[in-house]
């Protein structure tokens, strides 16, 4: 019983949530003059390993520090790979381009992933991407393709974006666990709507938008790519029949508005899990605030250093978790 | 025939020692668990998460308790143990409300417990209030406590 509810894990995770950046941390960073200044406040609340680093390996060092705990916590962390599948899928992405365009930047890749990135990189400059994980087999072979043969990146994305998703949610509906299942309904759900409004912006075809777009259940694949077709509007009465009506408002607004709401979305999701005493559901809520707080502190911070009057900044900060 | 009611008896002892036991060492290791997950956290909240802790502990000796009077009423521990088999039904009767309630209630108030460590590691300050919520459980296991030692000791008194 013990080890199906995580008691433990759940009760430190409990304690780590106070380290949590709140509304009031964020409003406080806001009012920091510089991104230096809002850097030396983050190390102040135990963010960094040195405290004296750039942002971008300060960021880097939160992210690390998350999966080290979950490392701790659960014997077998692959039952949060759905988290680390987009990594894993963006390392392939940039493998078979730099591949492609033979350059040897590494910086591009991701370092919290399922699979090394070495072992990514050797299976595209050997052509055996027998030595991936089976679920990344054919979608890697097409994109390689595609991008041998044509040099359209795009549609290169497209195929590896969409495999990364639809590999997403069958790890979230296979963990058995409502939070993630939600979670991957929702990723997905969010990615279609954006795959649709773009289309229609830059009038891409039904075949790309079908391809492009991933399938869900709280959404009709068809019915969305027919409507991005025809015009904003009608995207806008479709999404009104669904899950996403509230969605709307926020794509009339402009594009980071509705990544906003796609992030307050996830949040108000894992709310709930902050008075869940038991299962994995807490840990996975965690995992994705701590995303929430790292993605939020980049954006304070690179309008900082871009200096972006402070109401701008305001306006693309997403809901925190406590 | 008749000399099964002292089988009876016993096995009645035998299970409130038993399912409250039970109940609570099952309890007090859940509870144990999430107490180490603050305490890796928190080592100052230490004694407020052995309160805690302790609470589903409780049952484990209610039951000992009932299997102690039952078995110096039914005479395993000295004395006459000349009954029939009717009268060990009746003890065993008399046992088993400890023996169900202590368990589940035990393992009740774990999760309660749990839960309320979570209150604890977040607002220390509300340690009162925490610990109200799985000893309202206690109620419970208490109420199947008074039932049993009172018909036990009814039992006792019958001439059957």
């Amino acid at each position: 019983m013990a080890e199906q509810l995580y008691a433990y894990a759940v009760a430190r995770i409990r304690s780590k949530e106070l380290q949590l950046l709140g509304r009031s941390d964020v409003d406080q960073l806001l009012n920091c003059k510089s991104e230096k200044e809002c850097l030396k406040l983050l190390a102040e609340k135990g963010w960094g390993k040195t405290g004296e680093e750039s942002s971008e390996a300060m960021l880097k060092a939160e992210r690390e520090k998350t999966w080290d705990l979950m490392k701790e916590l659960v014997e077998d962390t692959s039952v949060f790979d759905m988290f680390l599948y987009t990594n894993d899928y963006h390392n392939l992405k940039a493998a078979v381009k730099q591949v492609y365009t033979d350059t040897k930047d590494m910086d591009i890749y991701i370092t919290q992933g399922t699979i090394e990135i070495g072992m990514i990189l050797d299976a595209v400059r050997e052509h055996n991407f027998s030595a991936l994980p089976e679920h990344m087999h054919s979608c890697a072979e097409e994109a390689y393709q595609v991008l041998l043969r044509t040099g359209d990146s795009q549609l290169c994305d497209v195929i590896l974006d969409r495999a990364a998703l639809e590999m997403m949610l069958v790890k979230c509906k296979e963990s058995k666990v409502e939070l993630l299942a939600r979670y991957g309904e929702l990723r997905v759900a969010a990615a279609d709507i954006n795959i649709a409004v773009r289309g229609n912006k830059t009038h891409k075809s039904k075949e790309f938008l079908e391809r492009a777009m991933a399938g869900c259940s709280s959404l009709d694949k068809k019915k969305l790519s027919s409507a991005a077709l025809e015009s904003l509007e009608a995207i806008y009465q479709y999404l009104q029949f669904t899950d996403y009506s509230d969605a709307v408002e926020a794509i009339k607004e402009s594009s980071s508005a509705f990544e906003r709401w796609c992030d307050n979305r996830i949040m108000d999701l894992i709310r709930p899990q902050k008075s869940n005493p038991f299962t994995i559901s807490p840990l996975a809520a965690y995992i994705l605030a701590r995303e929430n707080e790292i993605k939020t502190v980049r954006i304070l911070l690179s309008g900082k250093r871009n200096d972006i009057p402070d109401s701008a900044i305001r306006e693309r900060m997403r809901d925190m978790y406590v | 025939m008749d000399k099964y009611g002292i089988v009876f008896a016993l096995l009645g002892a035998a299970l409130a020692a038993l399912g409250a036991g039970a109940g609570s060492a099952k309890g007090v290791g859940l509870a144990g668990e999430a107490g180490s997950g603050v305490v890796t956290e928190d080592p100052s909240k230490f004694g407020k998460v052995l309160i805690l802790q302790l609470l589903p502990g409780t049952q484990g000796i209610y039951g000992l308790l009932i299997a102690f009077i039952t078995l110096t009423n039914i005479g395993v521990l000295g004395g006459s143990s000349d009954f029939g088999i009717a009268k060990g039904l009746l003890y065993f009767a008399a046992c088993l409300p400890m023996a169900i309630v202590g368990y589940i209630s035990a393992v009740a108030q774990a999760k309660a417990s749990v839960a309320s460590m979570g209150i604890l590691a977040k607002r220390p300050d509300q340690f009162g209030k925490s610990m109200i919520f799985p000893a309202m459980v206690e109620t419970y296991a208490i109420l199947a406590l008074l039932i049993s030692v009172l018909a036990i000791l009814g039992v006792s008194g019958l001439s059957i």
